[in-house]
């Protein structure tokens, strides 16, 4: 929140090309980059000069493991975009480098930054000037939309929920040691330290288990894999660049994704898609086009979602019916392209050659750009659906999250070793209420007003 | 209107808050007049004759730490003293004492009435007067004018005070003495918001008609700890406590008898403690207690009165015998005064700055029950900084503002003016983020230097404080760079390592490698506790630098918050309510959320550069 730490983040888009940039800055910006940093001349960031390219690798210093070969320029504060001590370590290695670099950064104290916090900082410390801090405002404005902030807890099945739960169990555990300590004259009856000791270790493993989620959750990281698919020539790929245009996918919140097979990527709500323009589909006789059909078909089967369009202004083509046919058992969304043209076929046309009631079919001028963002809502819906009958429980997505929850975990730990060696219980206290302060950064602080109301709740006290 | 003379400074009210304001204002060298109501309940201990606890224990020494009163008098007069939480760390001990109550409200008059430039008178002050936004003077209830510059109010419960035992109810003060009203309107005129609050306290009891045999004496520690950096030694004879129980049967009465409770009737307004729940309160909402403890507490060395702590109640006073006789002890008691709750006129506390001076009225502060806390401690602490405020405010110079990381008085204040308060604020450890820096034990270490700067601060204590600081940080030394070989013979460790291990205390230093010069038990248990938590103290204090960068960006006196845009409508008007000083400050108010602290640092930034251009 406030400027005294080090925050970094993965500054370049995603879906540009073989490098990306991670970038640091703060005031340990260099000692932290130091850290993760081999390079084989033996050069020392600390005491290279500002504005220099150093040439090296990225290396976990846990496992010593090499993650890329990188470029590293620092800029020494003032000299800088913030005007803090910045660092840009520029990976080669494609998204997962960039996604493991960023990690270990974090994993050596840095924050990760929010959105627009750079060009805050940049403010603050008078590097850009009045014009430019509306356009801040702004970013830090849309990280709170409320709307979109829903939407994609809906899809996370629940976590604040769980994270809530969580808390609030943790509250209860320190509201029994407090007590403890604040009221030594009443007969209160606290919790055993051995239940105190069995909740802390149960919380702990569900940290454990939510940690583990987020491996699995790749998809909200990578992209749901979205195929546009139909005939030649109706227009997918004005489409593509209709979306591409406006949304083109920002690294935020999402960072890390394979990019070995991708096209493009699109940020829908916060959401991250891959999506796929594959070649028209018809009946060839070419050797080469056949294989571009192929795939065609093999990714409408690999895709989580497939859009399929149609030229609205000419009747249904037998290619046509081989789509509908192809994708009709798909999470598909039916898409009339060309609505700027005289209609000749409508959603009837469609409806009737698809099995299953009301299935989403659209209007669209992917030249003109309407019912693109009709298009969105629906495609973001589709996603949600498509995530909830998919898997049930709770899955953290977000690198923020999970930042917060293993510090929660490492003070609980400490909590938990306090009290084994029984050290005298204000130091368990404190270990208990940082791990509390961690989770409220996800949902929300817990008060020491939150903490006293669940004494006066549970116990009576009152000499 | 008579117009009598002039004093730099006015104190409405001579309890535990108005006598350390009085004192602190006039110590300071400012002429300084203290109203009462009735000079014989200068210091009155209206509620338990018991000075400290958790958290009260560590502002009590605080105030001491800074040169005010509270401790030394409550030394002279304690007939016990005990050290409670020894068991935990020390970082959450905390000492209590059982007052002698008449002697303890003599001594304080006793020293008011010595103290140089501070006159004492009894009168009713009727109303604030008020010119431009700036105190004129106040007018007492017989038509007295007393010019000043600086009012401290500190009325505690007497603000249109309202007393019930069973469905009657009357206008007082407190059990025995007049309300305030005048002065409560006079508050509202002048534009304050103001609540209402409500608190108790149970029957007094005839010792003579007690059976302390069937209850179990608690006793004081031996020797007494005092509470004073300047006390050596407690003199007065020490007594014990008793403890008993009540039973089902009491709790059957209770129950029997709700529908002539105030409280259960719904004829009392005022928001209580929960942390002080009346023995109705306790035996409804805990139901499955089979028994509640109370504890007998002497009211003093020479009377036979004693107070029953535990069971407050604004039951009838027929229901209060009966119950009061099914306790164990206490089966042939006499009441002689019945417990009763009271309701008062409290001031919301977000209307003052953190130097305790209302917003909208220059030069009136208010300290201690008016600000909804409860407790003599917490009031004492209000006095003491109110009186310093005030003081400085008249020399020109800077506001003393406590942090939350150097002073329980501190986060106390911080707590109030910043978040509010809707129920009697006491102090509680668990209040303070900094528990490990804010020791009882270091109270002079954190505040001497304030004290000794503002001039209140005895000067022969606070050389003598020197001399300890400076063998506390020479022995520290010594530990560090001192190296033996203990149980391992190839390997030599520093004292501090040494000392840091969790069997070794400092009995190992003194036998395995003492200091030249002997130390004193109190330096020793300093530099035991400043090693053994090291790591901990580091850990805090680096929280505090965080919080103390945050504290220095200041929020304009008048910014307007309309302009900032983003910010929701309950943020909106958090902010307009409380209208923080700095963003430490607007990051503590319930509900702020850190995306509008960010909106608000930004605004704040362009605000300047605008100013500057």
């Amino acid at each position: 929140m406030f400027i005294d730490d080090t925050i970094a983040a993965i500054s370049t888009p995603l879906g540009e090309g073989g490098i990306g940039i991670v970038r640091l800055s703060g005031k340990d910006s260099i000692k932290i980059a130091e850290k993760i940093f081999i390079s084989p001349k033996n050069k020392s960031l600390n005491n290279s000069k500002s504005h220099r390219i150093i040439y090296g690798y990225i290396k976990d210093p846990k496992t010593d493991k090499e993650i890329d070969e990188v470029l590293i320029t620092i800029m020494r504060s003032p000299y800088s975009y913030t005007r803090e001590d910045v660092v840009e370590i520029n990976c080669h290695g494609g998204m997962t480098a960039l996604r493991k670099t960023l990690e270990l950064i974090l994993k050596q104290g840095a924050r990760l930054a929010e959105p627009g916090e750079f060009t805050k900082r940049a403010f603050i410390n008078g590097r850009i000037d009045l014009s430019q801090a509306e356009a801040v405002l702004d970013l830090i404005r849309s990280k709170t939309d409320e709307s979109r902030r829903i939407a994609i807890e809906q899809l996370q099945g629940g976590l604040s929920e769980k994270i809530t739960a969580l808390r609030d169990r943790l509250t209860e555990v320190c509201a029994h040691v407090e007590a403890y300590i604040d009221f030594p004259e009443d007969e209160i009856e606290t919790a055993s330290i051995k239940a105190v000791l069995e909740s802390m270790k149960d919380i702990g493993r569900e940290f454990h288990a939510l940690l583990k989620t987020y491996d699995e959750a790749r998809f909200f990281r990578e992209g749901l894999s979205t195929a546009i698919v139909g005939s030649p020539n109706v227009g997918k790929s004005s489409l593509l660049n209709a979306l591409l245009k406006k949304d083109r996918a920002i690294v935020t919140e999402y960072p890390g994704t394979t990019r070995d097979v991708i096209e493009e990527y699109l940020n829908i709500n916060g959401l991250p898609l891959r999506i796929m323009d594959t070649a028209g589909i018809r009946d060839v006789q070419d050797i080469a086009e056949k294989e571009g059909v192929k795939r065609s078909l093999l990714s409408i089967e690999n895709a989580d979602i497939v859009i399929a369009m149609f030229d609205c202004s000419e009747l249904l083509k037998e290619e046509d019916f081989e789509v509908i046919q192809k994708v009709k058992d798909r999470n598909t969304i039916f898409v009339l392209n060309k609505s700027d043209l005289q209609s000749a076929i409508d959603r009837n046309s469609i409806s009737s050659l698809v099995p299953r009631p009301s299935p989403s079919i659209l209007n669209i001028s992917a030249t003109r750009g309407d019912g693109l963002e009709e298009l969105k809502d629906i495609i973001f819906e589709s996603c949600l659906k498509n995530w909830k009958e998919e898997r049930e429980g709770v899955v953290i997505t977000n690198l923020r999250h999970k930042t917060a929850i293993e510090k929660a975990k490492t003070s609980l730990e400490r909590a938990i070793s306090a009290l084994l060696e029984n050290q005298p219980l204000e130091i368990l206290a404190l270990e208990l209420r940082d791990s509390l302060d961690r989770l409220g950064e996800i949902v929300g602080a817990i008060t020491t007003e939150d903490i006293l109301n669940k004494i006066f709740t549970d116990f009576c006290i009152g000499k | 209107m008579y117009k009598d003379r002039d004093y730099d400074v006015i104190v409405i009210g001579a309890g535990h808050a108005g006598c350390e304001a009085a004192l602190a204002s006039a110590r300071t060298g400012f002429s300084t007049c203290l109203f009462t109501m009735n000079l014989d309940t200068i210091a009155q201990m209206s509620c338990n004759p018991a000075i400290g606890g958790l958290a009260k224990g560590h502002l009590v020494r605080e105030i001491d730490a800074l040169g005010g009163e509270m401790a030394k008098v409550t030394d002279k007069t304690g007939i016990q003293f005990r050290m409670l939480n020894m068991s935990k760390g020390p970082a959450v001990w905390s000492l209590r004492a059982q007052t002698d109550r008449v002697l303890y409200r003599l001594e304080m008059r006793r020293v008011i009435e010595a103290q140089e430039n501070l006159d004492v008178k009894q009168a009713l002050v009727e109303e604030i007067l008020v010119e431009d936004v700036k105190i004129k003077g106040v007018l007492t209830s017989l038509g007295i004018f007393y010019g000043t510059k600086a009012v401290i109010v500190t009325t505690g419960t007497f603000l249109k005070g309202l007393i019930h035992i069973g469905l009657e109810n009357f206008s007082a003060g407190r059990a025995g003495e007049f309300p305030s009203v005048g002065l409560s309107d006079s508050l509202r005129e002048l534009g304050l918001n103001m609540g209402r609050l409500k608190t108790g306290t149970p029957p007094r009891l005839d010792a003579k008609t007690i059976d302390f045999s069937k209850t179990e004496p608690q006793y004081g520690d031996d020797p007494p700890l005092p509470f004073s950096h300047s006390t050596e030694k407690i003199t007065n004879p020490q007594l014990p406590c008793y403890i008993t129980h009540t039973n089902s049967e009491t709790h059957r009465i209770i129950l029997d008898n709700l529908d002539r409770s105030p409280l259960y009737s719904g004829k009392i307004k005022g928001i209580g403690a929960r942390y002080c729940p009346s023995i109705e309160d306790k035996v409804v909402r805990f139901a499955e207690r089979e028994r509640h403890q109370v504890f007998l507490e002497p009211e003093g060395l020479e009377t036979k009165e004693y107070y029953a702590n535990g069971i407050p109640t604004s039951l009838p006073y027929d229901v209060q015998v009966k119950f009061v006789r099914t306790i164990p002890g206490l089966e042939e008691v006499e009441i002689m005064r019945p417990g009763y709750a009271i309701e008062y006129d409290f001031v919301f506390p977000t209307q003052l700055k953190h130097n305790l001076e209302t917003k909208i009225i220059d030069g009136l502060f208010l300290a201690g029950q008016i600000n909804g806390t409860s407790g003599y401690e917490e009031a004492a602490a209000q006095g003491i900084m109110a009186g310093i405020n005030a003081s400085l405010k008249l020399q020109g110079r800077e506001p003393l503002i406590l942090g939350r990381h150097e002073a329980y008085i501190g986060v106390l204040i911080d707590d109030l003016i910043t978040k509010g308060t809707n129920e009697p604020y006491r102090m509680f450890t668990s209040r303070a983020e900094y528990r490990l820096l804010l020791r009882h034990d270091n109270a002079d270490l954190r505040l001497m230097n304030k004290g000794h700067e503002i001039g209140l601060l005895d000067n022969a204590l606070y050389q003598r404080f020197l001399g300890k600081k400076s063998l506390i940080n020479e022995e520290l030394e010594r530990l560090k760079k001192t190296r033996i070989k203990y149980d391992d013979p190839n390997k030599s460790e520093s004292l501090e390592q040494l000392l840091k291990r969790p069997e070794i205390t400092y009995k190992f230093i003194d036998e395995h490698s003492p200091p030249d010069k002997p130390l004193i038990t109190e330096i020793k248990r300093q530099v035991e506790i400043q090693v053994k938590y090291n790591g901990y103290i580091i850990r805090q204090m680096a929280m505090a630098e965080k919080l103390k960068k945050v504290e220095g960006k200041r929020i304009p006196e008048n910014f307007d918050y309309v302009t900032v845009n983003g910010l929701s409508k309950e943020v909106l008007s958090k902010l307009q309510e409380v209208r923080p000083a700095n963003l430490g400050q607007a990051s503590r108010i319930p509900g702020i959320t850190p995306a509008a602290i960010s909106l608000l640092m930004v605004a704040i930034e362009r605000l300047r550069r605008e100013r500057r251009a």
